[in-house]
């Protein structure tokens, strides 16, 4: 009855990368294998505390025997895989992938490691045409109340959102992929207002947003205003007042108020993610 | 997951199954479960032979209790008790989570108790996986019991009337202090009532809103020589209070540490500063100490008080503020440096043989709540908590909520239909010990005869005029979960 349940044990394997043998646990994913090895790889629909879904494709690597490029996010590694991570192909296609997706969305909001990675790859939409001429997901941004902002023109479809409401974090399925084609976009159900919706504003979808397309209220007026700036910005950790859990909570503060709250990832307690009090029910601080 | 509740929550719609039981028979079930596990042959033969005591004097206790009896009493069908019963005992794993559903009962202590004798019965305790969670309602009330803001401990549950442990606490603290111990909330109002209290310094808490039956609690604080409050808003506690020390913000504005439901003890940190006058707490308590005519007290820093801690408190001996702040947290006990910290409690349960005393069954009685349903109070009020709100609402009320509810009385459709009320409407709601105005709104899913509400808007909805003045003779906690009410029509608005 004492026993302690430890899993099947898993072998070591073996694989090349960019030239260099290097050793892994079996069930590793290429990209597990890059980031111990300090390759910095570009990732859009991928985050550490989701299941990987497989649809940005910025990830790909090339890998010897294998036709067409790989998602390194989902695909695990095998013993003796070749990869290169930073080939012409793989350097091409993932620069085009960004250039697809900045010439039709807004992405100069999204986070500071997206704009590296755009520079990185030397990112040019323009060679798509410009803005006002080829087709774009422009719209209004939808603000239905106080904490939230959906700013659509920013949204690539990376289905993260998606993910951190559903199976992965919140289990609240408010929102889902509708529409098809160029008329694709989140939507919660019959496209009520999310004040309506099942939606219980935990922020779990702006947490993992990687574009700017999901923000909080007060960091959209800010950015509206112009005082949004985020170098001034300090970060916190602290822990949350409102039950007994232990959430993280990182404070960004500018002007000694604090503008938004975010939660680390890698942390044991709830990788993450939090509820609509630990992400909004701040403003009694600055009250 | 079954999910044991009166009310169909939002956690009971994503559970295996719902057990509505009636309020306060939570005894009743766990005697029904248990005698239900025993004739199924279902026990831990092993595991209670060698780690409890008190097994044949418990079954012999829980026989009664059949399916039938159990159900008659509880409300719930005898197939689900046995489907919960099966399940628990048969699953690898199980824990028993628990709030204040459990405790917030006359027989509050008595309702845990019947819980682990689930446990005891099964093996479902001390191992990985398995186990008894109390979730705490505050990030650091764990933290709280831990560092001795108790009547009767010291710092790390020891024993303020052992006088080896009094010694050593006295000789850090360059103090003398009795054994004699302190008194719990329920006791300090009752002494405020024979005015054996006379002064009291309240810190963080506001009880002018939150007490059960809280015209009386306001009487006995209206009472008081000299109340001093410090807090971090003017609550209606601090607008009753002779002085105020206004005092910055635990969790954003102060140093620290707090400790989470697992025993998880992790940094604070102050992200922005204490507005106006607000003073650390630390700093208010220091100051007070000096004008008390400590001489020896100083101005110690959090982080000098937590290496005092560490001296003087065995379980948190391994815990020094530079792994707290590299390694995220560490559950206590954590007696040395080397120790990672302990992520569950009773493993000693399962060595052989078993080092300490064996745990022991506990034969408890199910009692109904004091509050009696009658025919002129046939209603039973649970009060609770909703997703978006904390407790007097003192925090949570700064923020804009677009899904903020709670402030309304819930009952079902039936009972409204009984009433001839609708939705919206606005009823009197009277019990033994007072009577308020409040919105109706019906619940489809409300069992008859049961209305929940919230105590988040006390400046709304002064509910705790209503709730019972019952407490646990062990815990000295209120019984918030059982009040009888009365619901009336109020025909028109100019007589009220």
């Amino acid at each position: 009855m004492n026993e302690i349940p430890v899993g099947a044990p898993r072998s070591q394997i073996e694989v090349q990368i960019d030239g260099k043998q290097v050793k892994a646990v079996e069930g590793a994913t290429i990209l597990n294998i890059c980031q111990k090895e300090g390759i910095d790889t570009p990732t859009l629909c991928w985050a550490e505390n989701l299941t990987p879904v497989n649809v940005c494709r910025v990830c790909v690597v090339e890998v010897e025997g294998s036709r067409t490029l790989v998602p390194s996010c989902s695909r695990p590694a095998e013993d003796g895989m070749v990869i290169s991570t930073d080939s012409d192909r793989v350097r091409k296609s993932r620069k085009l992938v960004f250039e697809l997706l900045d010439s039709s969305v807004e992405m100069d909001r999204s986070t500071a490691e997206v704009k590296e990675w755009m520079e990185h790859y030397e990112v040019d939409s323009s060679r798509m045409g410009s803005k006002n001429e080829i087709a774009t997901v422009a719209q209004p941004p939808k603000i239905q109340d106080s904490l939230y902002v959906r700013d659509y023109e920013r949204c690539i479809l990376c289905y993260k959102c998606v993910e951190a409401c559903g199976e992965d974090a919140q289990h609240t399925f408010a929102i889902a992929t509708a529409g098809r084609g160029f008329d694709a976009h989140i939507s919660t159900e019959f496209d009520v207002s999310l004040p309506d919706s099942a939606c219980v504003y935990c922020g779990n979808c702006i947490g993992v947003c990687p574009t700017g397309a999901l923000v909080f209220k007060t960091e959209h007026d800010m950015r509206e205003e112009g005082t949004w700036d985020e170098e001034t910005q300090e970060v916190t950790t602290t822990v949350c007042s409102f039950c007994g859990v232990g959430c993280n909570l990182e404070l960004h503060v500018q002007d000694e108020k604090i503008v938004k709250v975010t939660s680390p990832a890698d942390h044991s307690v709830t990788s993450g993610h939090l509820c609509i009090k630990g992400r909004f029910g701040w403003q009694h601080v600055q009250s | 997951m079954w999910v044991v509740d009166p009310r169909r929550t939002s956690s009971a719609k994503f559970a295996d199954a719902w057990l509505g039981l009636n309020v306060g028979t939570d005894i009743a079930l766990a005697n029904g479960v248990a005698r239900e596990i025993i004739h199924a042959g279902l026990v831990n033969e092993e595991f209670i032979e060698n780690a409890t005591e008190g097994y044949e004097e418990f079954k012999t206790h829980v026989e009664p209790w059949t399916l039938d009896v159990t159900s008659e009493v509880t409300g719930v069908p005898s197939e689900a008790i046995a489907d919960l019963a099966h399940g628990y005992a048969t699953a690898p794993t199980a824990q028993i989570l628990w709030t204040l559903g459990i405790t917030e009962h006359h027989t509050g202590v008595d309702n845990v108790l019947a819980l682990s004798n689930l446990a005891l019965l099964t093996g479902h305790v001390g191992r990985p996986g398995s186990g008894l969670v109390p979730l705490r309602g505050q990030n650091n009330v764990q933290g709280g019991g831990d560092m001795g803001a108790l009547p009767n401990k010291l710092p790390g549950f020891q024993d303020v009337d052992d006088d080896n442990i009094r010694a050593r606490f006295e000789k850090t603290w360059k103090a003398e202090f009795t054994g004699e111990h302190g008194l719990n909330l329920t006791e300090m109002f009752e002494a405020m009532g024979q005015d054996t209290l006379r002064a009291v310094w309240v810190i963080g808490e506001n009880p002018a809103d939150s007490e059960a039956d809280v015209k009386h609690a306001r009487a006995m604080l209206e009472r008081l020589e000299i109340l001093v409050v410090q807090d971090v808003f003017m609550t209606r506690t601090a607008q009753m209070a002779d002085v105020v020390f206004p005092a910055a913000l635990g969790w954003a504005e102060s140093e620290g540490t707090a400790t989470s439901s697992e025993r998880r003890v992790q940094r604070i940190r102050a992200a922005v500063p204490p507005p106006g006058q607000a003073k650390q707490e630390i700093e208010i308590i220091s100051e007070m100490a000096k004008r008390l005519g400590s001489t020896t007290w100083g101005n110690p820093t959090p982080q000098e008080l937590w290496d005092e801690l560490r001296t003087l408190s065995p379980m948190h001996g391994g815990m020094s503020w530079e792994r707290l702040e590299t390694e995220g947290g560490i559950q206590w006990p954590c007696p040395d440096e080397d120790h990672p910290g302990s992520l569950f409690l009773h493993g000693r349960l399962w060595e052989r043989p078993i080092s300490g005393r064996k745990a022991p069954f506990s034969c408890v009685e199910h009692r109904p709540p004091v509050d009696e349903l009658t025919d002129e109070f046939p209603i039973r009020l649970t009060t609770g908590r909703v997703l978006d709100s904390f407790n007097t609402g003192v925090q949570s009320g700064k923020f804009d909520s677009p899904i903020r509810s709670g402030d309304a009385l819930e009952i079902s459709s039936e009972d409204a239909a009984t009433l001839n009320i609708v939705d919206g409407e606005t009823v009197r709601v009277s019990s033994r010990r007072g009577s308020i105005l409040m919105r109706v709104k019906t619940d489809a899913e409300l069992q008859v005869g049961l209305a929940f509400t919230t105590f988040h808007f006390p400046e709304l909805v002064d509910i705790n005029q209503l709730t019972s003045d019952a407490t646990d003779s062990k815990s000295g906690t209120g019984e918030f979960k059982a009040a009888a009410i009365k619901i009336e029509k109020i025909e028109s608005m100019a007589n009220v």
